[in-house]
């Protein structure tokens, strides 16, 4: 796609002035114009978010309801293999949608609310998403909402702060939300996140998002943090993210995300590429994602991985890690390669460097349970 | 010693008889952000003219540092090597990558002056 191209098709989240007014450069980001970061830089803004409380707009990824009752949405189990009847009202359940293949087309977290299902979805994937959803639910009961912003606030505060700005959301446990009121306006507030930190994501309508935000940072404590400190705290919480460490070629299994999917779903093998999952269930994958931690050295996103000169994988994500103090990466390495603590070397700008498979998370999650 | 000289990679050059300090512009540390790491090119190397001399990475990504004039390497600036933030803080000064022998001084007349650099800036934005 050329710049000009590129320029006509890129959409604004209800906060894009916000953003600009508070400094944020702002980058083509699946489809959006998003805040890469802010003046402060992705370093400070990282180290905000693990001692404090930063506001993130997710609003460029999708939101998506399924209306009815469990009849309803019962089908997309088919697609999304968790045990949607033994979810509990409210709750949230990370999950995959998968293809024939056994490759994972969206990493994404389905909520059971009043009147159905809500499901959040990775913005470059949604629209792809929603075709594959409609597949095997009445695309009549489902809506991906364009009027709702998403605001994420993250960090050890972010449960002080809000509660004072929502009473209740305290007793919130971690991937459960509820209904709650701003202004007088319905809100969904869910104890969730991708940072590693406790912390909350809002569903609020586009007309409320920017005085949502100006509440909340008039709180000391808040600050507004870009996608470059989201991608580096999700890496060091060990999260992946998809079209990077997940794709639709990969299988849950391969991707060490089997808890993602239903033990039911598993036994069962009754969704999209469950051959696949379950042949590998039984006799294993080849390769397998893993945690790297270089000795010294960045390595980024498509370094290949080596180990007695044979290559055996690739780096899928890589980069600094501000509260870890170095390096770290995750990637997919033959399996035989894979246990915790094998030592291995990156090649980076042509040479190779020392590493060790590590065990994710990087830094110590202090999610509420 | 002669005012630094501006290369359009956004290095910049100060040459001091036949050594040549060389180091990345306050503009290109702001366009990369926090810096956490730097590869400096060991003593003895030597470079032409653009030649691919370090390495510098932000957060974001990691950046090649050109070195704009040819010549052997003297001596490295290992401070930023344990502390990459050095660059940040001071890039026209102690956050300096390395220093060369030149072996042609008349190449620091086709780099830009400080005026000429700000306009390319300017230009270029």
């Amino acid at each position: 796609m050329n710049e000009a191209a590129t320029k006509i098709t890129e959409l604004k989240t209800a906060l894009y002035s916000f953003h600009v007014e508070h400094g944020g450069k702002m980058v083509p980001f699946a489809g959006y114009q998003m805040p890469v970061q802010y003046p402060e830089g992705i370093v400070k803004e990282h180290q905000h978010v693990r001692n404090a409380a930063g506001i993130f707009d997710v609003s460029h990824m999708g939101q998506f309801s399924i209306y009815g009752t469990e009849l309803d949405y019962l089908p997309l189990e088919k697609i999304v293999p968790i045990d949607l009847k033994s979810l509990k009202l409210n709750q949230s359940k990370y999950s995959v949608l998968m293809n024939k293949e056994g490759g994972i087309d969206d990493d994404l977290i389905v909520t059971k609310v009043e009147g159905g299902l809500n499901i959040v979805l990775n913005a470059a994937c949604k629209h792809h998403d929603v075709s594959r959803i409609h597949e095997v639910i009445d695309a009549g009961k489902t809506k991906l909402h364009d009027d709702l912003s998403l605001i994420a606030l993250q960090g050890p505060k972010a449960v002080e702060i809000l509660n004072g700005l929502i009473p209740g959301v305290q007793d919130l446990v971690f991937m459960n939300g509820a209904s709650f009121k701003f202004k007088g306006t319905d809100i969904y507030v869910t104890r969730s996140g991708y940072t590693g930190e406790d912390g909350f994501e809002v569903s609020i309508h586009n007309s409320l998002a920017e005085e949502f935000c100006k509440t909340l940072l008039n709180n000391n404590n808040v600050k507004m943090i870009g996608l470059g400190a989201r991608d580096s705290l999700r890496l060091e919480a060990g999260l992946c993210l998809y079209g990077h460490d997940l794709d639709n070629k990969t299988s849950p299994i391969e991707a060490s995300l089997s808890w993602a999917l239903s033990k039911k779903n598993k036994e069962e093998g009754n969704f999209l590429g469950s051959e696949v999952v379950g042949e590998q269930i039984k006799n294993g994958v080849s390769k397998k994602r893993v945690g790297i931690k270089p000795e010294k050295i960045i390595a980024r996103e498509g370094s290949k991985i080596f180990k007695d000169n044979k290559e055996i994988g690739v780096v899928t994500s890589g980069g600094f890690g501000p509260s870890v103090g170095g390096p770290v990466a995750m990637g997919y390495v033959l399996k035989e390669f894979s246990n915790e603590g094998e030592s291995l070397e990156l090649e980076v700008r042509g040479k190779r460097h020392g590493a060790v498979v590590y065990k994710m998370p990087f830094y110590k999650k202090s999610y509420v349970k | 010693m002669a005012d630094k000289k501006y290369s359009k990679k956004h290095e910049w050059v100060e040459l001091d008889g036949d050594i040549a300090t060389i180091g990345i512009t306050k503009h290109a540390t702001e366009q990369l952000g926090d810096i956490v790491f730097t590869e400096v090119p060991d003593a003895g190397k030597a470079f032409e003219a653009g030649g691919e001399a370090a390495v510098v990475e932000s957060v974001k990504a990691a950046s090649d540092v050109y070195s704009p004039i040819s010549g052997e390497v003297t001596e490295n600036n290992q401070a930023i090597v344990s502390d990459p933030s050095l660059v940040n803080q001071d890039p026209e000064g102690n956050g300096w990558f390395f220093k060369v022998k030149v072996t042609n001084a008349d190449q620091i007349n086709e780099l830009m002056t400080k005026d000429e650099y700000d306009k390319f800036l300017t230009e270029s934005a």
